[in-house]
């Protein structure tokens, strides 16, 4: 009897425990809805067809938008993926197709720690070796200091996609004598590109709202974009820049940018994981 | 034979790349150290010890960011661990199958969301939220610990942690569920068997099984937390303090970077403030590696345990 209503309380306990456990996820998705709320209320009562299509006006002048922003960030995320893209992906086909195990591994290793790096100290380093040299904040230096936390995670997607290509294929193709590099980008790497595109599809979609690196190597400009070797604007900048602003219009501009930064990066995702779901069925 | 040569000059390509690649994060190590070598030089170990950042004097000290970013991000994982392991429990003992997909996949976009976003919700939604009413009851209530005195300004410690918090947890989550659900079946059935509760069979057989990929996924958080920046800048205030109090401003040494790299002027400034980078970099990177050897561990136990 005494033994029953032992085990009693300890379904009871147990039962209490993952009751928790339902509050604790329901907690989590509670917060992404209010962020999500938050920004889409407060930023579509600022957005408008003039905030997309206008230049940024000077303190004390209402109105402006934020054109040169949005078309920066398109240009910086084009530069990253265009220096990334061959390097990413050239590594993730030596990782699954022609490295050794230990070469594999440290590899593996050091691309796993690279994405690791605090996106902060890329920028510090673009400063570094571009900003400095070249006496001036640049869109090409804001682009490869992107590209440096492009690459990693471009490689490992790509390198596990590759993976996924069975062997077969591979030895089918090589039975009719193909060479191993026809092989690579004429058999597997359209076999996997699902996956690859994957990949850089989600990579875009991080750069596209990384701050950190550019504070100091795109730096934002007041005059658009203007070439490749001089200060650019960027949509995560002007967020940062306008959030910690004193002005009302600014702070509220700085949401309706949040709007669209959450739109592109949050369409990316989505889009790119319907679309991989329904590749796998 | 030219099918040959074509082999060579292809792997030869695909080799050099991921050698660009490894290149790239010891180039990291090794312009960051040159580039802060004047502040070095000068201060020596004192560099981490001293209190001081007193750019017309020039005379640089790292403790108040390095105090910032340990206690913010032991603030954080505080808060997003018991989470975490909850939701990651959640998802992948309890729930009903139709919820599985969904409720991961909500997770995950959390974690995709830009951190500048983060901050801004941050900085106009819940940092009033934290002035009052959580930090005025805390300071009413439990006023006695030094952790809870002082005006509660809002941005601070606390509000920093509390957004590096919701930063990680998508993180820490991830990792948790996938190592619960390399837990063999059979593990489950032997508890149950012996008449354990589900939640014993958690806390006793599950979780155990896996405690090494579960420390690990909370130090890959604590990598990301030490290193966040602009969410962190945006809402702890920026003061060079430190002090106990949770409600004080500070900074950590993410936000310091973030804050001052553009005006800094002189070597020695700029200089320091790429060292206090190096001593970021550092933390991460001893953080980063102790997480992916834990990780990788259990990942090889469960494919030569089946």
């Amino acid at each position: 009897m005494k033994a029953q209503s032992g085990y009693f309380r300890r379904q009871q306990f147990s039962r209490m425990m993952l009751v928790l456990c339902g509050v604790a996820t329901a907690m989590v998705i509670l917060v992404l809805i209010l962020i999500l709320g938050y920004t889409l209320v407060n930023g579509i009562s600022y957005l408008s067809l003039d905030f997309i299509t206008q230049q940024s006006k000077p303190v004390g002048e209402a109105g402006g938008g934020m054109r040169d922003d949005i078309y920066g960030t398109f240009i910086l995320v084009g530069l990253a993926s265009l220096i990334a893209l061959p390097v990413g992906l050239m590594a993730g086909i030596f990782l699954a197709e022609f490295a050794g195990p230990k070469m594999a591994s440290a590899i593996r290793f050091a691309a796993d720690i690279l994405a690791g790096v605090p996106s902060i100290i890329v920028g510090v380093f673009a400063y570094a070796i571009l900003v400095r040299p070249m006496h001036t904040y640049s869109a090409l230096s804001a682009g490869v200091a992107l590209a440096i936390i492009m690459i990693p995670v471009v490689a490992r997607t790509a390198e596990e996609s590759l993976r996924l290509v069975p062997n077969s294929q591979r030895e089918a193709a090589l039975a009719l004598g193909i060479s191993r590099w026809r092989i690579t980008l004429g058999v597997i790497v359209p076999g996997a590109v699902t996956g690859i595109v994957t990949g850089i599809m989600l990579a875009v979609a991080r750069i596209a709202g990384e701050t950190a690196p550019l504070i100091f190597t795109a730096l934002g400009s007041a005059f658009g974009v203007q070439g490749l070797t001089q200060p650019i604007g960027a949509l995560p900048l002007q967020i940062y820049r306008y959030a910690l602003s004193p002005y009302s219009d600014w702070q509220q501009q700085a949401w309706a940018a949040a709007f669209l930064l959450v739109i592109l990066v949050l369409g990316i995702n989505i889009v790119v994981r319907l679309v991989s779901r329904r590749k796998k069925k | 034979m030219p099918a040959r040569v074509g082999d060579k000059i292809f792997s030869r390509l695909t080799l050099f790349f991921s050698v660009l690649m490894v290149a790239i994060l010891i180039a990291l190590l090794v312009v960051l150290g040159i580039d802060a070598w004047p502040a070095i030089q000068k201060f020596g170990l004192s560099f981490i010890t001293s209190i001081e950042w007193d750019p017309v004097n020039e005379v640089f000290g790292a403790l108040p960011a390095i105090y910032g970013t340990l206690l913010t991000s032991l603030i954080g994982l505080l808060i997003a661990v018991p989470i975490s392991l909850g939701s990651a429990v959640f998802l992948s003992e309890l729930a009903p199958d139709w919820m599985r997909r969904p409720c991961s996949f909500v997770i995950e976009m959390l974690a995709a969301i830009p951190s500048v976003i983060i901050g801004l919700w941050g900085l106009y939604v819940m940092v009033p939220f934290i002035r009052s009413p959580i930090e005025t009851w805390l300071g009413s209530n439990l006023g006695f610990l030094p952790l809870f005195q002082g005006p509660p300004f809002g941005v601070g410690f606390l509000s920093a942690g509390i957004i590096l918090a919701i930063m990680v947890i998508p993180i820490i989550t991830a990792v948790s569920r996938e190592v619960i659900a390399a837990v063999p079946l059979t593990q489950r059935e032997a508890m149950l068997a012996l008449g354990a509760t589900r939640w014993e069979m958690i806390t006793r057989s599950v979780l155990p099984y896996c405690r090494s990929g579960l420390v690990g996924g909370v130090i890959l958080g604590l990598g990301r937390a030490l290193g966040e920046t602009m969410a962190v800048t945006m809402v702890i205030g920026n003061s060079y303090a430190l002090s106990p109090s949770l409600f004080s401003p500070g900074a950590t040494i993410a936000s310091k970077v973030a804050s001052e790299f553009n005006e800094a002027s002189g070597d020695l400034y700029i200089g320091s403030l790429i060292e206090l980078a190096l001593v970021l970099f550092a933390i991460t990177l001893l953080v980063n590696i102790i997480a992916r050897l834990l990780v990788w561990r259990t990942v090889s136990v469960r494919g030569t345990g089946e």
